[in-house]
């Protein structure tokens, strides 16, 4: 009887060795990946600054006026004013054409007489 | 082992023999057993107190040797768990209040030198100057070929330059990474960016420091490691504050005028949306700050903030409605303005020594006469003056929040006399920052409430202290009306169609340094809000030594120079902030909606 238990407890510790070998492995390669993985974001985010610095390099104000200076025969744009400012019932809309009655409906006229 | 039996046979019978008592035997024995019994005791105990010993010992070498491990190892951070730790561990962005970037980091590189490990030190020196024609050749070739270990060669190069370096395949060349703070809008807003610079510096990063304006005022909060990735909103608006700009330095050039300040504030939040001061800098390039010559011709100066001048007719209207929120007049009660009228010893003169006669104190502030509002600042009193204007703010440096703000404090009279009274009703023997107007006027703009400038993005109003009643502010803000409109009004030019422009002008003589006043130099200040039955914006704009020439006279008053400016600015600014201009708008009938998508 003893010597099973020996024998068990032998093996379980072979086990438990050989699990905590793999799974000391596993967890190094998770930590490699983590690495890699945070490197990677941390070069997102500098690449994501240089956007960011660039887009606002880009779209600073003095710039943008120089280019409707520049580009003012095609785009014509100005300066916004107040009496640029309007009311959306002050825009003529296109009135549709009416569409031609190609089926005509008839409808009951309640015994009403034709005038004509 | 085999005990010693107490009474062994051989002896007792022995003893017995000889007529001795055998109970000594046994006595003796039992004490020879009870030593042993004891030794081995102590032995043992000594042994177990051994080894203690040596596990006492040996933890708290395990502990030492771990503390010296973690005291000499360099610091990292935790792999395994730091679950979305500070990956951007930069200095905070600065947006404004739209989000869009005032201030932001880029990665770039410092350039440093070991001349132990360098190669060829001369022939790395010549192509580091052909590089950078900046640096001076022999100074380099004599620190390479020195004692010296390690130097810093440049502290910011470019991607290019970089590459370059690269190129020269020089061992002792090394770069070092840096967070350079980039201003992308260059020139925008300087004053209040300020700008930053390196704090300490080491191989692996360098501190980025705050060194003046916003950046160094909340250097604490953008450095913060817990604010990395929250930008900082001010209250800035940036194609405001563009127009406002553009608007101030094609007017300051116009008028010939050697600096000029813009503030634009928002009256219930107080909210600064836009802050101008001319001439500026670009923050990127911070200059040097001048060592020499009067402080407040460097582009450094802040005119806003810093620049505390006598504002002039400006300060009338808080003496006039002073004295409505006294009960001691209303708009319409007539005042005798005729000369002459002597207060401490000193005449009382009007400008071009009008005489205005008697007229109600809406046509004292329309026509800007001095002795109007002298004779009510001598029915109001010089302690209740003194307590009005302490309570909008005038009496204090303004808590915006640049540090340069912090400079501005304002001039008052030493000893407050009736004389200070009188000239400081209108706007004389006071010196105030631009800022400080612009929140006194805020407080008649919005109905009566003090509130202080700020540089911070605001959800809502401030509702500070009452310091007058609302029909009292609306009053003062007819009466300013009356200026822009009235058919005697000095701020004529002032008016934008649809936006109902109310304010006061005010022309002050520059003091000279060594005391009086110079005959052909002024500082013309309008203070303006709009539109002037609600308003929502104080606006104020000044100017140093303008002349406007247009006529072939020089003329130096507010009305002729900052007072067609502001106008200017109204016009390009309001729509930008979104009011709609209170009139028929001209010519939308050619619009026509053609598509729909």
């Amino acid at each position: 009887m003893k010597s099973v238990i020996y024998v068990l407890t032998a093996l379980g510790v072979i086990g438990l060795a050989f699990w905590a070998y793999r799974e000391n492995y596993a967890t190094q390669a998770v930590l490699n990946d983590t690495d890699k993985l945070r490197s990677e974001i941390r070069a997102s985010h500098a690449r994501l600054a240089v956007l960011r610095a660039e887009w606002a390099f880009q779209n600073r104000p003095e710039r943008l006026r120089d280019l409707a200076e520049l580009n003012f025969d095609r785009l014509q744009l100005l300066p916004l004013h107040p009496d640029q400012f309007g009311a959306v019932d002050e825009v003529q809309m296109p009135t549709p054409d009416l569409l031609p009655i190609t089926e005509s409906v008839d409808v009951s006229t309640m015994n009403a007489e034709d005038p004509l | 082992m085999i005990r010693t039996p107490l009474r062994p046979l051989a002896r007792i019978l022995s003893a017995r023999a000889k007529g001795e008592n055998p109970d000594a035997i046994e006595n003796q024995n039992r004490r020879i057993r009870h030593e042993q019994m004891r030794d081995h005791d102590r032995s043992r105990a000594e042994g177990r107190l051994l080894v203690l010993g040596v596990c006492f010992f040996c933890a708290f070498c395990v502990v030492g040797a771990r503390m010296g491990l973690l005291a000499v190892s360099e610091p990292m951070e935790p792999r395994a768990h730091a679950p979305g730790s500070i990956i951007a561990n930069t200095r905070a962005d600065i947006v404004d209040r739209n989000g869009r970037i005032l201030a932001t980091n880029l990665d770039t590189h410092a350039l440093y030198a070991q001349p132990p490990q360098m190669i060829d030190r001369e022939g790395a020196a010549k192509k580091l100057v052909g590089i950078f024609p900046d640096l001076d050749e022999k100074r380099l070739i004599k620190d390479f070929t020195g004692k010296r270990k390690f130097l810093w060669v440049k502290k910011k190069i470019s991607p290019e330059q970089m590459q370059a370096v690269h190129d020269i395949g020089e061992p002792g060349l090394l770069f070092a990474p840096r967070d350079m703070r980039l201003y992308p809008n260059g020139r925008l807003a300087a004053h209040v960016m300020g700008g930053a610079s390196f704090g300490r510096e080491g191989v692996r990063a360098a501190e980025v420091i705050g060194v003046a304006g916003a950046e160094k005022y909340f250097d604490d909060y953008l450095r913060d490691p817990a604010n990395a990735g929250k930008p900082l909103e001010l209250s800035l608006d940036l194609s405001v504050q563009a127009a406002a700009e553009e608007v101030l330095e094609g007017g300051m050039k116009l008028m010939n005028a050697k600096g000029a300040t813009s503030i634009l504030m928002d009256v219930h939040t107080g909210e600064i949306v836009s802050v101008a001061s001319l001439p500026s800098f670009d923050p990127n390039k911070r200059p040097r700050p001048a060592t020499q010559g009067d402080p407040s011709d460097s582009p450094l100066f802040n005119r806003s903030v810093q620049g505390v001048y006598e504002l002039g007719s400006t300060f009338k209207i808080f003496a006039a409605a002073q004295a409505m929120e006294l009960g001691l007049v209303n708009a319409n009660t007539m005042i005798n303005t005729a000369g002459p009228m002597k207060v401490g010893g000193h005449t009382i003169g009007e400008f071009k020594n009008h005489n205005y006669g008697t007229i109600s104190v809406s046509q004292i502030i329309e026509k800007s006469s001095n002795r109007g509002t002298g004779r009510l600042a001598l029915m109001i009193g010089k302690e209740r003056q003194q307590e009005f204007l302490r309570d909008l703010g005038l009496f204090e440096r303004t808590p915006f929040e640049i540090v340069e703000a912090s400079g501005g404090r304002p001039l008052l009279p030493k000893r407050y006399t009736d004389l200070s009274a009188v000239t400081i009703s209108y706007g004389h023997g006071i010196s105030t920052t631009a800022m400080h107007l612009a929140a006194g006027y805020a407080a008649i703009a919005n109905g009566g409430r003090a509130v202080k400038p700020t540089l911070r993005k605001q959800s809502g109003p401030q509702l500070g202290p009452r310091v007058m009643r609302a029909d009292v502010a609306a009053a003062s803000r007819r009466m300013l009306r009356d200026v822009v409109v009235g058919k005697n009004g000095t701020a004529s030019f002032g008016e934008v169609p649809g936006y109902f422009v109310a304010g006061k002008t005010g022309t002050a003589d520059k003091p000279k340094a060594r005391g009086g006043y110079y005959k052909d130099k002024t500082i013309t200040t309008f203070a303006s809000m709009f539109p002037a039955h609600d308003p929502r914006y104080v606006l104020i704009v000044t100017l140093d030594e303008p002349v406007e020439t247009s006529s072939g006279k020089p003329r130096r008053t507010a009305g002729w120079t900052a007072v067609p400016i502001a106008a200017e600015m109204i016009r390009r600014v309001a729509p930008l902030l979104g009011m709609r201009p209170a009139i028929e708008p001209a010519g939308v009938a050619g619009i026509t909606l053609t598509s729909s998508n």
